[in-house]
């Protein structure tokens, strides 16, 4: 009967393992910390265009992360996109005059949020919106403006008096 | 040409025989499941010869593949200047594919041919005839053991291979390549999302496969023919069937979830 | 007066059949391997079924099993008709019969002990120093008690044969059926194997029957026996009867006999005739 007892622990150090790979697996593999985290204060900004944000996108300020996307919608009457950012508790320091950019990490990365700090005393608090903001770039607009560039950049620049 | 026609649909009415049989076989060892509940001293028996004793091959297996993977993403991503989604690469791979297709496949080769191996030749030498007649039944007794342990051992192996290849990925990736620590974890913990692709890819699949995988197995060897070139037959047949309908379902299953 | 003379295992019974089989029909693809054929077991006796190979002997005990069902007739063991009877029904005979596989069949992944005890763990709740004490019991009866923790791959074939036996008498069946039990042994195996099944058949009042085609051996012990080709029964009749037995296949089988109804050579065209096509 010894073997059956080696047999049965063989058995239960399987069964653990197997479970100890599902748990790495969870924590250390996937984004299980980004489930936790709706403790989080929401504030929207308004962009004329998202580019190619997309929801759970980060939120970084000083490139520091700092929240992330929760929500896109379209404004029906002013046409202008209306992002939902939900910010970290802790920080709650962020001027009512700051600024939101959709940037791109990398040439060909994922799009994100980037804030810039403004100088107000005030800071933001839950459903608090930031006014400047800046849109994503355009592939399609940014080429077609450096084609007209450098069409006109055939002549010389006409100055005013 | 008439001949071809005749065997192709004698080969595909006995196809369908097969698989009728076998859907016959499932059924009649799902129904053999409540009298194996009084009786789990059955299944750690069993989980002991499918699930430990398969864990060489596959965590020696998962390192090599992780190991590899971390190679070739590295020499692909390198000159994009995009190392740091190293991890993601490796990660993804191995949940969503690589982990739980390798895992079933070396699982039917290792684990399934040895299950069929020995029902048939419980069956060739008599033995399940003999529990029949001292009125036991070999499906409580033989089958669904080995079944519900090999269900049970499936997504675990899975789950190891798939970890064993991410730590193999991270140490040609980090130790040898120097692709950077941080950005390796923390990209692929941006990257890798709990249900979509860790729920869905491995473990849904290894469940899905580990039932697939056994089932066959087992019907094999009940099916097969008590000599032993039947048996060498059988063998084989579940190791190819196994491969097979895994891979099938695999498609399936990544159309499914991971499909645009 | 009546003089009551003790009853020696060797006279009929006059109780009714154990096995009774009538206009018994079975055929395996076109071939009739039973043709409308009648049988009579006898209670607490040795019958043997006797004749030449493929003659369908081990299908037989299958029909009495209950693993094959008949094409037509009946088979009835202890008044219940095998082939109609329910799952659980059919177990709960099955309990009660018994059979001893030509290889023995015993599981090959438990040790002596463990085989004999296993249809008393699968049917029965005694605890386990009871079971102890009956397997031994029944070890002993065989001659075994002292390898009861050999596993089965280090056994030799008539010692496996021997434990075989030993699990099939663990539930004091009341019917043991042997598959050619005596085929491939070495003669003083065989002598083992004769003593073991007809005292036990004593011993336990049981009923048993023997598959056989080694004449010598199972007419020795037999106390009826039927003889069976071509899906009849060509003759039946205690040893002695069919000792003188006026059929010349009968003759022929009984004596081993290299030449007579079933004839030494294959159906040919005349040995003259084929060496001059030379």
């Amino acid at each position: 009967m010894g073997t059956l007892k080696k047999l049965e622990l063989a058995v239960g150090v399987f069964v653990v393992l197997g479970l100890a790979a599902f748990f790495m697996l969870a924590m250390k593999v996937s984004n299980i910390a980004d489930l936790g985290e709706d403790k989080g204060y929401k504030i929207t900004a308004r962009f004329e265009n998202v580019g190619g944000l997309k929801v759970r996108a980060p939120v970084t300020l000083g490139g520091v992360r700092i929240g992330r996307v929760v929500g896109i919608d379209l404004d029906p009457r002013s046409y202008e996109a209306v992002v939902t950012l939900s910010i970290e508790p802790k920080y709650d320091r962020l001027p009512t005059d700051s600024g939101a950019s959709i940037l791109t990490s990398g040439v060909l990365g994922e799009q994100y949020v980037g804030l810039e700090p403004g100088g107000m005393d005030e800071y933001l608090k839950n459903g608090g919106s930031l006014k400047l903001t800046q849109s994503a770039l355009v592939l399609e607009k940014l080429i077609g403006r450096m084609l007209t560039n450098a069409a006109s950049g055939d002549q010389p620049p006409t100055k005013t008096p | 040409m008439i001949e071809g026609l005749q065997r192709l649909g004698r080969a595909t009415l006995f196809w369908f025989n097969r698989l009728g049989r076998a859907t016959l076989f499932l059924l009649r060892l799902l129904g053999a499941l409540a009298a194996l509940g009084r009786r789990p001293g059955l299944i750690a028996k069993q989980l002991y010869s499918v699930g430990v004793l398969s864990l060489p091959i596959i965590a020696m297996s998962g390192l090599f593949v992780g190991m590899v993977l971390g190679l070739q993403g590295y020499a692909n991503l390198v000159d994009f200047g995009a190392t740091s989604s190293l991890g993601t690469v490796v990660a993804l791979s191995l949940v969503r594919e690589l982990g739980p297709v390798l895992a079933a496949l070396l699982y039917a080769a290792r684990a399934g041919s040895a299950l069929t191996a020995e029902i048939g030749l419980m069956k060739a030498t008599e033995q399940l005839a003999a529990m029949q007649m001292m009125a036991v039944d070999p499906f409580a007794r033989v089958f669904a053991p080995r079944f519900v342990a090999g269900v049970i051992a499936m997504p675990l192996l899975a789950g190891i291979f798939t970890a064993i290849g991410i730590l193999g990925g991270y140490f040609v990736a980090v130790q040898q390549l120097g692709v950077d620590s941080g950005a390796f974890w923390s990209q692929m913990q941006a990257a890798v999302r709990l249900v979509d692709d860790v729920i869905n890819g491995v473990v849904v699949k290894s469940v899905v496969f580990g039932w697939v995988a056994n089932w066959i197995a087992v019907f094999e060897g009940y099916d097969a023919i008590p000599t032993s070139e039947g048996i060498s037959l059988a063998t084989t047949r579940t190791v190819v069937n196994t491969a097979l309908v895994v891979l099938a379902l695999d498609f399936v299953l990544t159309a499914i979830f991971f499909g645009a | 007066m009546s003089a009551t003379v003790p009853a020696s295992p060797h006279d009929p019974p006059d109780e009714s059949p154990l096995v009774i089989a009538r206009g018994l029909t079975f055929h395996r693809g076109d071939r009739a391997i039973f043709q409308n054929v009648d049988l009579d077991i006898r209670r607490g006796g040795i019958t043997a079924i006797m004749g030449p190979s493929g003659a369908g002997k081990t299908t037989l005990l299958r029909l009495i099993g209950g693993q094959l069902r008949p094409d037509a007739g009946r088979i009835e063991v202890d008044g219940a008709c095998v082939h109609e009877l329910g799952r659980r029904e059919l177990y709960q005979l099955r309990k009660r019969m018994s059979m001893l596989f030509q290889s023995g069949a015993l599981f090959t992944d438990l040790s002596v002990f463990d085989n004999v005890a296993f249809p008393l763990r699968e049917h029965t709740r005694l605890p386990e120093n009871l079971i102890r004490t009956l397997v031994l019991m029944k070890l002993e009866a065989v001659g075994l008690r002292g390898a009861r923790d050999l596993m089965t791959s280090e056994l030799s074939g008539g010692m496996a044969r021997r434990a075989a036996l030993a699990r099939a008498i663990a539930l004091d069946p009341m019917m043991i059926m042997y598959d050619e039990p005596f085929s491939g042994q070495d003669p003083i195996t065989m002598g083992v194997l004769i003593k073991l099944i007809r005292t036990l058949n004593d011993a336990l009042g049981l009923t048993s029957i023997i598959v056989s085609h080694d004449v010598k051996e199972t007419a020795s012990i037999a106390d009826y026996i039927y003889l069976i080709s071509d899906g009849l029964v060509v003759d039946h009749g205690p040893p002695d009867a069919l000792e003188r037995s006026s059929s010349a296949w009968v003759e022929q089988f009984l004596h081993a006999l290299p030449d007579g109804p079933m004839s030494f050579h294959y159906p040919a065209l005349p040995y003259a005739q084929d060496l001059s096509l030379e």
